[in-house]
C-alpha cells in the first residue's frame, strides 16, 4: 500500500491540515456564490466562537460533547467496529442521568455526577451491546444495527418525553429541572479563584476536564494494556487475533460496552452540565461528528482532541454565524459537511498525491 | 493543531475589536422556523412590519432544535439586544431560568407566563377566536359535520378545539364536530402529510368544513380540503391565500400585533401578563379577497352580533385550559 510509504508525522498532520484547507477553500467559494463574503464569515466565526471567553464557554462546551463521542467512535474502530450508534447511545446516557438525578437527591454536585456518569454510562453501554451482541454471535452488520437503534432511542425518547417525564401541567417535553443544589462548577467558576475572569454564561464545566482525562485513560487502555492489544489486534486482523487465541466474541462485546459507555458519558456534559434538564434532541448530532472527530483525529485518543475542539469551533461559529449574517443555517451544515467529506471521506484523495509527493522528492536525493 | 493556533492569535486582535452593544430588538422563532406560514410567520410579519416603518433593524434567530432555546437567548442578550421577543411556550423554563441573570434586559414571551420582573408574557383567548371560526364552519356546512384537526395534543389545542365545537353547537346543535390529533410528540407540528390523512378520514365521515389548528401541519390539512372541494379554516397567520375561495376563512391570532406592539415599546416596555382577547384585538377571523364571495351578508351579521356578545360578555367561552375540560366537545 502506497499510504504506509508517507512518513507517520506527514499522516497525522499534512493530511488532515491540507484536507481542511481545501474544505475551508470550497466552502469560501460557496459562500462567495450565495453573495456573502467569506472573509467575513470567517472573522465573525472567529470572533463569535473564540474572540471572547463568552464563545469559548460555548466552544469547550461542543467539544467536550465530541471529545466523548469521538473518543467512543475511535475505540470502536480501533477493533475495525464501525460504531455509528452514538447519537443512541449519547440520547440514551441522557436518559440514566435524567433518571438518576431526578428521583435521587443528592446532597452535592460531586456526588451527583458520579452517579450521573455511572449511570449515562451503564445506560449507554446497554444500548450497545445489543448491536454488539448481535454483531459478535449473530453476524448482523454493526453498521445496519447501531444506526437502527438510533432511530429507536429516538422515539423511545420523544415518547418518554412527551408521556412519562413530562411534569403535569407542562405542554412542553421535556423533564422537570434538577436541583440547583448538583448544578455542575462551570469554567467561571474554576478559573475565578486563580484570578482569571470567565464569562458565567458559556455552559462548559468540570466535564471538559474528565473528558480529557478520559483520552489519557482510552490511551491506556490501548496501547499500555492486554486488553487494548486484543483490540487492537482484532482491528488489523480478525483470524490473526483468532490464531492467537483472542475470543472475537468477547472482543466485540467489551469494545461495543466501552465505546456505548463512553458515547453515554457525553450526555452527562450535555444534558446535566447544559441545560440542567432532559430535552428532545439533547445531543443535537453530536454523536454522528464524533464519526468526522474519529476521522480526523485518526482513531487515536490523543488525535481527536484537536479534531473535537476544531469541530467545536465550527459549531460554536456556525450559530454565530447564522446570527450575525444572512447567511441561512442551512449553509453552515454544508460547510461543516465539507470539513467532514475531506477530511474524512475523501481522506485518500490527499494521501495518495501527497505521498507520490514525499516518494518524488525522495527519489531525488 | 497549527492552524487551531493561528486562530488564537487571530483570536487576541479581534477580541480588543468586539462588536459595540446594539439596542436593537430581537426576535427567536420557535421550531418551524419563520416561514411556517402560520404561529412563527405571523411573528415575522409584525417584526418586518417594525422595521418598515421605523426603519429600524432587529436580529432574528430561527431554532433549529430544543437544545439550542438557551444559547439563543443567551447570545442576543450578551449582545445587548433589547426588548427580546420569543415565540411559543416551549420557551418558558429556559426563560425563567436566564431572565433573572440579565435584569437589564426585557423578555417578552409569546403563549406563555413567566413570572419575572423583566418578562412580558403575551396570551392569546384562541377560544374566542376558534369560537367565531366555528359559528361560520356550522353555518357553511351543508352536511352538518365539520372537523378538527390538532397538531400535538397538548392544552393549549384543546383550547382552540373546545371554542371551535362550542361555536358550532352554538349555532346549529344538531351538528357533529369531528376532533382529532395528529400526534402526541412535537412532531405532529410539521407532520404535513398525516394532516392530511386526517382530513381524508373526517371527509369520509361527512365533513365539508375542516379547522387546522396544527402549524406547519396544517398546510397538509388545507391542501387536502382544496383537493377533495370542501372548505378549510386556517390558523394564527391569515391563510385564506393558500387556496383561494376553498378557505373559508383564517382564525387570527395576532402574533403579528404582539411582536409590532412590543418592538414599538422598545426596551422599556410594560411587564407582565398581556393578555391579547378578542376585545383587544389579539384574535378574530379573516376577511379578505380570497374568501369575501364565500361569506354571506347573513354570515357577515351573525359574526358581527357574536363578536359584540362575546366582548360584551353575554356569550361566555368556556376556556379549556381554566379547569381542563370541554363540556361541549366531551373531552
Amino acid at each position: 500500500m502506497s499510504a504506509r510509504r508517507l512518513p507517520h508525522w506527514a499522516d497525522v498532520t499534512l493530511v488532515p491540515l491540507i484536507s481542511l484547507i481545501i474544505a475551508f477553500l470550497i466552502s469560501a467559494l460557496v459562500i462567495l456564490a450565495i453573495g456573502e463574503d467569506p472573509w467575513e464569515a470567517t472573522r465573525l466565526m472567529v470572533q463569535g466562537a473564540l474572540g471572547s471567553t463568552y464563545g469559548w464557554g460555548y466552544t469547550l462546551y461542543y467539544t467536550t460533547n465530541f471529545l466523548l463521542t469521538g473518543l467512543a467512535v475511535s475505540i470502536a474502530f480501533q477493533a475495525r467496529l464501525f460504531n455509528i450508534g452514538g447519537e443512541g447511545q449519547a440520547l440514551l446516557g441522557g436518559l440514566g442521568v435524567a433518571l438518576v438525578l431526578l428521583f435521587v437527591p443528592w446532597p452535592n454536585w460531586w456526588t451527583a455526577i458520579i452517579a450521573a456518569l455511572f449511570a449515562s454510562a451503564l445506560f449507554g453501554a446497554a444500548w450497545a451491546a445489543i448491536p454488539g451482541y448481535l454483531q459478535a454471535k449473530r453476524g448482523s452488520h454493526i453498521v445496519i444495527t447501531t444506526i437502527m437503534f438510533n432511530f429507536i432511542a429516538f422515539s423511545l425518547l420523544n415518547y418518554l418525553l412527551s408521556h412519562v417525564l413530562r411534569p403535569a401541567g407542562s405542554m412542553d417535553p421535556a423533564t422537570a429541572r434538577f436541583s440547583r443544589d448538583i448544578r455542575l462548577p462551570r469554567l467561571a467558576d474554576i478559573l475565578e479563584p486563580i484570578g482569571i475572569e470567565f464569562s458565567r454564561s458559556g455552559p462548559a464545566n468540570v466535564m471538559l476536564f474528565i473528558a480529557l482525562f478520559a483520552c489519557f485513560l482510552a490511551w491506556v487502555m490501548l496501547w499500555r494494556t492486554r486488553l487494548g492489544f486484543s483490540i487492537r489486534a482484532f482491528g488489523q486482523s480478525e483470524p490473526a487475533a483468532h490464531y492467537a487465541g483472542i475470543s472475537s466474541v468477547k472482543i466485540i462485546m467489551l469494545t461495543m460496552l466501552i465505546s456505548g459507555a463512553l458515547a453515554g458519558m457525553m450526555a452527562v456534559n450535555s444534558v446535566m452540565g447544559g441545560p440542567q434538564r432532559l430535552v428532545m434532541n439533547a445531543v443535537e448530532g453530536a454523536g454522528f461528528i464524533g464519526i468526522a472527530v474519529a476521522l480526523m483525529g485518526r482513531s487515536h485518543p490523543f488525535g481527536i482532541i484537536p479534531a473535537a475542539l476544531l469541530f467545536g469551533f465550527l459549531f460554536q461559529g456556525g450559530s454565530e454565524l447564522a446570527i450575525e449574517t444572512s447567511i441561512p443555517r442551512e449553509m453552515i451544515v454544508i460547510i461543516q459537511a465539507l470539513v467532514i467529506l475531506f477530511t474524512g471521506a475523501l481522506d485518500n484523495m490527499v494521501r495518495a498525491p501527497l505521498t507520490a509527493l514525499f516518494l518524488a522528492a525522495r527519489g531525488r536525493r | 493543531m497549527k492552524l487551531t493556533a493561528r486562530l488564537l492569535a487571530a483570536t487576541a486582535a479581534l477580541a480588543l475589536s468586539a462588536g459595540a452593544a446594539s439596542a436593537d430588538p430581537a426576535v427567536v422563532y420557535d421550531l418551524g422556523g419563520k416561514f411556517d406560514k402560520s404561529f412563527n410567520e405571523a411573528a415575522y410579519t409584525g417584526a418586518e412590519r417594525w422595521a418598515e416603518e421605523t426603519g429600524g433593524s432587529y436580529r432574528d434567530i430561527e431554532m433549529q432544535s430544543e437544545a439550542q432555546r438557551e444559547q439563543a437567548l443567551r447570545r442576543l442578550a450578551e449582545g445587548g439586544s433589547n426588548p427580546i421577543v420569543m415565540t411559543g411556550f416551549a420557551f418558558m423554563s429556559v426563560l425563567e431560568e436566564i431572565a433573572p441573570d440579565y435584569p437589564d434586559t426585557t423578555f417578552v414571551i409569546i403563549d406563555g407566563v413567566v413570572d419575572e420582573p423583566n418578562v412580558r408574557s403575551v396570551v392569546f383567548t384562541e377560544h374566542e377566536g376558534s369560537y367565531l371560526v366555528g359559528k361560520l364552519a356550522a353555518m357553511a356546512s351543508e352536511s352538518g359535520v365539520v372537523g378538527f384537526v390538532g397538531g400535538m395534543d397538548i392544552p393549549l389545542i384543546r383550547r382552540f378545539g373546545c371554542g371551535y365545537a362550542q361555536g358550532v353547537m352554538d349555532t346549529n346543535p344538531d351538528a357533529q364536530v369531528i376532533i382529532n390529533f395528529t400526534g402526541t410528540t412535537p412532531a405532529a407540528w410539521n407532520d404535513p402529510v398525516r394532516g392530511g390523512e386526517i382530513t381524508q378520514a373526517q371527509i369520509s365521515q361527512g365533513a365539508d368544513v375542516v379547522y387546522a389548528a396544527a402549524g406547519g401541519t396544517g398546510v397538509g390539512v388545507l391542501q387536502t380540503a382544496a383537493d377533495a372541494d370542501i372548505l378549510s379554516i386556517g390558523v394564527d397567520s391569515n391563510q385564506n391565500h393558500l387556496h383561494p375561495g376553498q378557505v373559508l376563512t383564517s382564525m387570527l391570532k395576532r402574533v403579528d400585533n404582539a411582536v409590532y406592539d412590543a418592538m414599538m415599546e422598545g426596551p422599556e416596555l410594560e411587564t407582565g401578563v398581556q393578555t391579547m382577547d378578542l376585545a383587544a384585538g389579539g384574535v378574530g377571523w379573516a376577511l379578505d379577497e380570497h374568501n369575501e364571495d364565500l361569506i354571506t351578508d347573513e354570515m357577515r351579521a351573525a359574526m358581527e352580533e357574536a363578536e359584540e356578545k362575546i366582548i360584551s360578555g353575554e356569550i361566555e367561552v368556556h376556556d379549556y385550559m381554566s379547569d381542563d375540560s370541554c363540556p361541549v366537545a366531551g373531552f
